[in-house]
């Protein structure tokens, strides 16, 4: 299932603006590669690139490539929609379709594009997917009570199991536990955990304990100043970028003299 | 000789107790509803004592109470507590004043029409009818036929009107444009809507035309920018992060508003809509010009004059014929029956809002 991301020479533009300059970056397949940097750096706007989700702004383009297994995203017939079905993504705030109950908001993925499913099979998706986001036994007496009757952390894992519902090979994640309590983060970390055996994920995070806890290899962004455009200071191996990185610069993120 | 003033007396000890304390002198309680009871009590002995006319004595009476209460507060708390309460007063005079309007409608319309209402008068229409008896079936069904036909015109124009203004216009030229239009049909008049109808209608039927679609038109005409305004705005309070959320499934954007954004916003819109036409449902001048007046009942719309409620209750005010009395009774009656609609159809705006609104938190 999960596939490697290979991003090659990729500049990101809003309108004239130039957002993220020149990054070069290989994902590898079933691991956790985080993104970490200070704010404004560009990590965000470079992880919706990944699923063509920056498009959604009108203006919004780039240059360069993002290779999906060897195939290019950013082709002149690859189709967005098509790509956010392989590509899936977690936002930081939980959005939990306030109109549908639990299930189907687990469901939606197929739903919304009408691919009808027998009862029996929709039934086990909903358990599978819930399992494997760790929520079944919370949810399983009230499937049919609306998404937004659950807690912060219980409407994100909801959120989890509706994207690996569709069964995406890559799944991105934007910040997930950013506007959670300790206590569900935790819970959301050994499910990356989990997940990771299936997926490739890339997790967004301004935490440095929770980048060095979940992820295999690291990335370090940053800006060189206000309205400049981010770049891609360093990668590696997580143990090595929090132990001994090259970059001067990395090393005083990492020590906290910036953020 | 030395003269010693005499010893001037020890300086009072500063008193700091009143600038620090956070206590201070306050009316009681009762003290707005005994001034209202006192300027009752004045407007009685006024009205029915004296003799004075009940105006004369609601104007002194009230006059009385908004000197009183903030002089009262002036001596006992201050000027800071008495301009907020002479401040209350007024505000709560003219809220007042403005409820007096309405009611006195409502109780007018319900006192004068009750008596119309009969099954004879639901279900009979003016046919071959000179004095006492006759209904309004023919200005009911005209009238929802006619409203149900607008609707049908405008709900769609409207709604997709709106949707292409949240989130395909993304303030482009075009998206501007038909703001500024929507913005100006607001304000057209009901007449105005009524002439073009009729206009429209002649071109293709020639002058003298009465037809119950006109009136449909006409109607829509001044619905559509309700519709247009009230979609816009429940449209737009749909958090964008619910459209990312469906985007980043892979859902297309079409597939998104029909299945994420529009069931979100479902409450706001049906408000929406049953106030567009709550609001259009009693014109009168652009029905009068393109539907027409008739004594009979008529379920063609292509064909012919129709009957509406709010048209039938001015011809029967205006040309009562030889039986005024019970001509006005009857359109006292189909006043009360139009009020009686937009309460029921304010009615089912809030159980569908209530209803389909997304529960939870």
């Amino acid at each position: 299932m999960a596939k490697s991301i290979d991003v090659s020479d990729l500049d990101i533009y809003y309108g004239d603006f130039l957002a993220v300059q020149n990054v070069t970056i290989p994902i590898a397949a079933r691991s956790v590669t985080a993104f970490i940097g200070p704010s404004g750096c560009g990590k965000s706007t470079f992880l919706r690139s990944l699923n063509r989700m920056h498009e959604v702004i009108p203006g919004a383009r780039v240059e360069g490539k993002v290779l999906i297994d060897g195939q290019d995203l950013y082709g002149a017939d690859v189709d967005p929609v098509a790509v956010r079905r392989q590509i899936g993504m977690v936002f930081q705030r939980p959005n939990p379709f306030p109109t549908m109950s639990i299930s189907d908001n687990v469901l939606a993925g197929q739903k919304l594009n009408s691919k009808r499913m027998k009862k029996a099979d929709a039934d086990e998706l909903v358990e599978r997917s819930l399992l494997r986001a760790n929520l079944w036994n919370e949810v399983k007496d009230r499937l049919g009570k609306p998404g937004s009757s659950l807690s912060g952390g219980q409407q994100q894992r909801l959120c989890i199991a509706r994207a690996i519902a569709v069964q995406p090979e890559v799944l991105l994640m934007d910040e997930p536990c950013s506007a959670l309590d300790p206590i569900s983060t935790s819970a959301i970390e050994d499910l990356i955990h989990e997940l990771k055996e299936d997926y490739t994920i890339v997790i967004v995070t301004h935490n440095m304990q929770q980048a060095a806890r979940v992820s295999e290899d690291t990335a370090f962004f940053n800006l060189a100043g206000v309205g400049e455009p981010g770049h891609l200071i360093e990668r590696g191996k997580t143990s090595k970028i929090f132990s001994n990185p090259d970059d001067p610069a990395t090393e005083a993120y990492i020590q906290g003299r910036f953020g | 000789m030395s003269i010693q003033a005499p010893p001037r007396p020890a300086a009072p000890p500063l008193s700091n107790s009143n600038s620090n304390s956070l206590t201070a002198n306050q009316l009681p309680l009762w003290a707005p509803k005994a001034t209202v009871a006192g300027a009752i009590v004045l407007v009685a002995g006024l009205h029915f004592v004296i003799g004075m006319g009940l105006v004369g004595a609601v104007l002194i009476g009230w006059l009385a109470a908004i000197v009183a209460l903030p002089l009262w507060s002036l001596l006992v708390e201050g000027s800071r507590k008495a301009t907020d309460r002479l401040a209350g007063v007024l505000i709560a005079s003219a809220f007042a004043l403005a409820l007096i309007p309405l009611v006195s409608i409502v109780w007018k319309v319900l006192d004068e029409g009750a008596s119309a209402l009969s099954a004879e008068f639901f279900t009979f229409s003016m046919r071959n009818v000179l004095g006492d008896g006759g209904g309004i079936y023919h200005a009911l069904v005209g009238t929802l036929l006619i409203t149900f036909g607008a609707s049908v015109i405008s709900i769609p124009i409207g709604l997709f009107t709106s949707i292409y203004l949240v989130e395909y216009g993304q303030d482009n030229r075009l998206a501007r444009w038909i703001t500024f239009l929507v913005d100006v049909m607001t304000g057209i008049p009901s007449i105005v809507a009524g002439l073009f109808a009729y206009a429209l209608f002649a071109v293709f039927f020639g002058p003298g035309v009465r037809m119950g679609l006109g009136g449909s038109v006409a109607l829509s005409v001044l619905m559509i920018p309700v519709v247009v305004r009230s979609c816009e705005e429940m449209i737009k309070l749909v958090p964008n992060e619910l459209r990312e959320a469906s985007y980043a499934l892979g859902v297309p954007k079409w597939r998104t508003i029909l299945k994420i954004v529009l069931p979100t916003a479902l409450a706001g819109i049906v408000t929406g809509v049953t106030l567009a036409i709550a609001r259009v449902i009693g014109e009168t001048a652009p029905l009068l010009l393109i539907a027409g007046s008739t004594a009979s009942v008529n379920f063609n719309m292509f064909g012919g004059r129709m009957q509406t409620l709010p048209v039938f209750a001015f011809s029967q005010q205006s040309s009562p014929g030889a039986f005024p009395d019970a001509a006005l009774e009857r359109a006292w009656g189909a006043a009360l029956v139009l009020m009686l609609i937009v309460m029921v159809l304010n009615l089912i705006a809030r159980i569908i809002s209530f209803l389909f609104s997304p529960k939870g938190e």
